[in-house]
């Protein structure tokens, strides 16, 4: 379980999220919306303790993650899995030994060990042979599957996504989203999802939030926010942008 | 006054107590044996043997300019043969660590903060904290164990290659007589000069290392944030060394006097 209290956070003198509130429930699977620039992958980051609220609590379990500092943080994070915008990949490293980098670092296990469940996790995102590669010799779709494959390898309890789908072309956005679902399905994980991609958030979120105004504006199944009158959320599913704040 | 306040001592000092909090934390890593040793023996060649060329040009030419100019001036009052005694004392406990330092600042120190500021814009760093590893333990434990380990050897290498080029100028094209030269070298070069040297340098990588992954780690966004850090690592690891060398000159100085 996650739950989110009243959170704050400002940049300098620039709020960036000023009393969000929400609770994800064991398994659930949640997707975050909002525009560019809303504040979302800042709210993920908070999730997991990279960022530290002006105020508020983040309950992980019921465990407040707030006051803890960098040390402490450490045994909470590795029931989390974290998919970055840009897959983050350390770039000194082979796609094998990123994948298993948790393992070779949290992990006492034997080296044969490893590598079959590198070759599992591989599988599992359709990247099978690709252990010996470089980052930089793979697409932004095979990043983002290999970021996803270091990220479950240790079958983590709590999968974060942060814009998994942006960038790519349909086809890939397609088959991240049916990653994601069969992570979801096949590891029982409470997935985060941050996005603005609507077709992504209507496949794999079981509650659809959307952050506008600096707080959570509407929260509902997606049926619920598909079909929701409020005109904000109807501007942002529809596409809509305010004529007023288009300046030239 | 308070604008000077605000604008440079506040962060400078903000500065220093966030580079002693990270020292602080590498040194309770060290403590804990949280190392990665096969970091620590990558980072020792990088830093060590990679730094072969830089290391052994700066201290054969700075050891055969020493001994040119030493030797004019000394020529003029009949001192010849102590050129070698003033280049083997300066190179060991001055001009070794110092320059050797200062070379090291500019290649390593340099690549240390590119390297983690480019981790920190593109986001790993915060991947490697989310894999439930520290940042420090991973990336600056490694860097500064090989940094301290590393300057001894390379300022090591540099004084003996500088004596080597200095005593190779004064016999060979200068006519300095060898075998007085070697023995006034040996006769006033202490023993505690080489390790007053070697202490400098032991400290020196320390500065370098926790310079560049403090400014790599804390850099601004994007390529500027990586270029602003890069160029700071090795103004300040350079001012740093330099002004440590007083001190340490001083107070080393009086602790040999006091033994």
């Amino acid at each position: 379980m996650i739950e989110v209290r009243d959170l704050k956070k400002k940049f300098g003198a620039q709020p960036i999220l000023d009393g969000v509130t929400f609770r994800i429930e064991t398994g659930e699977s949640a997707v975050i919306i909002g525009r560019s620039g809303g504040g979302k992958s800042v709210l993920l980051k908070h999730l997991i303790g990279l960022l530290k609220p002006d105020s508020g609590e983040v309950l992980v379990d019921n465990q407040s993650i707030v006051s803890m500092n960098e040390r402490e943080l450490l045994p909470v994070r590795r029931k989390f899995g974290m998919l970055f915008q840009g897959a983050a990949l350390f770039d000194s490293l082979t796609v094998a030994e990123n994948v298993a980098f948790a393992l070779r670092h949290n992990h006492r296990m034997a080296e044969g060990e490893i590598r079959r469940r590198v070759a599992t996790a591989l599988e599992m995102v359709d990247l099978p042979g690709t252990e010996n590669k470089k980052p930089s010799e793979l697409s932004g779709g095979m990043r983002k599957r290999v970021g996803l494959a270091r990220a479950i390898i240790y079958e983590p309890q709590f999968m974060l996504y942060d814009e998994p789908t942006t960038g790519l072309d349909p086809v890939v956005s397609d088959s991240i989203d049916q990653l994601i679902l069969r992570v979801r399905d096949r590891l029982k994980v409470t997935t985060v999802v941050v996005t603005h991609d609507m077709r992504s958030a209507r496949r794999v979120g079981h509650r659809i939030f959307m952050l506008h105004g600096k707080k959570i504006h509407a929260a509902g199944t997606p049926e619920e926010i598909f079909h929701s009158a409020d005109p904000v959320v109807r501007n942002f599913i529809e596409g809509v942008s305010n004529p007023k704040e288009i300046t030239f | 006054m308070n604008f000077l306040a605000n604008k440079w001592v506040a962060p400078w000092l903000e500065g220093l107590g966030r580079i002693a909090l990270l020292a602080r934390e590498a040194l309770g890593s060290l403590v804990l044996l949280r190392v990665p040793w096969r970091s620590v023996v990558y980072q020792v060649y990088y830093i060590g043997v990679k730094s072969q060329s830089v290391v052994l040009i700066t201290g054969a030419f700075t050891g055969m300019v020493l001994g040119a100019q030493t030797y004019f001036q000394f020529h003029k009052v009949k001192m010849d043969t102590a050129t070698l005694a003033v280049v083997s004392v300066s190179m060991c406990s001055e001009l070794g660590p110092v320059l050797t330092a200062l070379m090291v600042a500019g290649r390593v120190g340099a690549s240390i903060a590119a390297e983690l500021g480019t981790m920190r814009v593109t986001e790993q760093i915060d991947a490697l904290r989310t894999l439930a590893t520290h940042p420090v333990d991973y990336l600056v434990v490694p860097r500064l164990v090989a940094a301290h380990l590393a300057l001894p050897l390379l300022t090591a290498e540099a004084i003996c290659i500088g004596i080597g080029a200095s005593y190779w100028v004064g016999v060979h094209l200068l006519g300095i007589d060898p075998t007085y030269s070697w023995y006034n070298a040996i006769r006033y070069t202490d023993a505690f000069d080489v390790l007053i040297g070697m202490t400098k340098a032991f400290i020196y990588g320390g500065i370098v290392a926790l310079i560049g992954c403090y400014k790599g780690m804390t850099c601004g966004e994007g390529a500027e944030g990586v270029g602003r850090a890069t160029t700071e690592s090795v103004v300040y690891s350079s001012i740093t060394i330099l002004i440590a060398n007083f001190f340490l000159t001083l107070s080393l100085g009086s602790i040999v006097h006091l033994l």
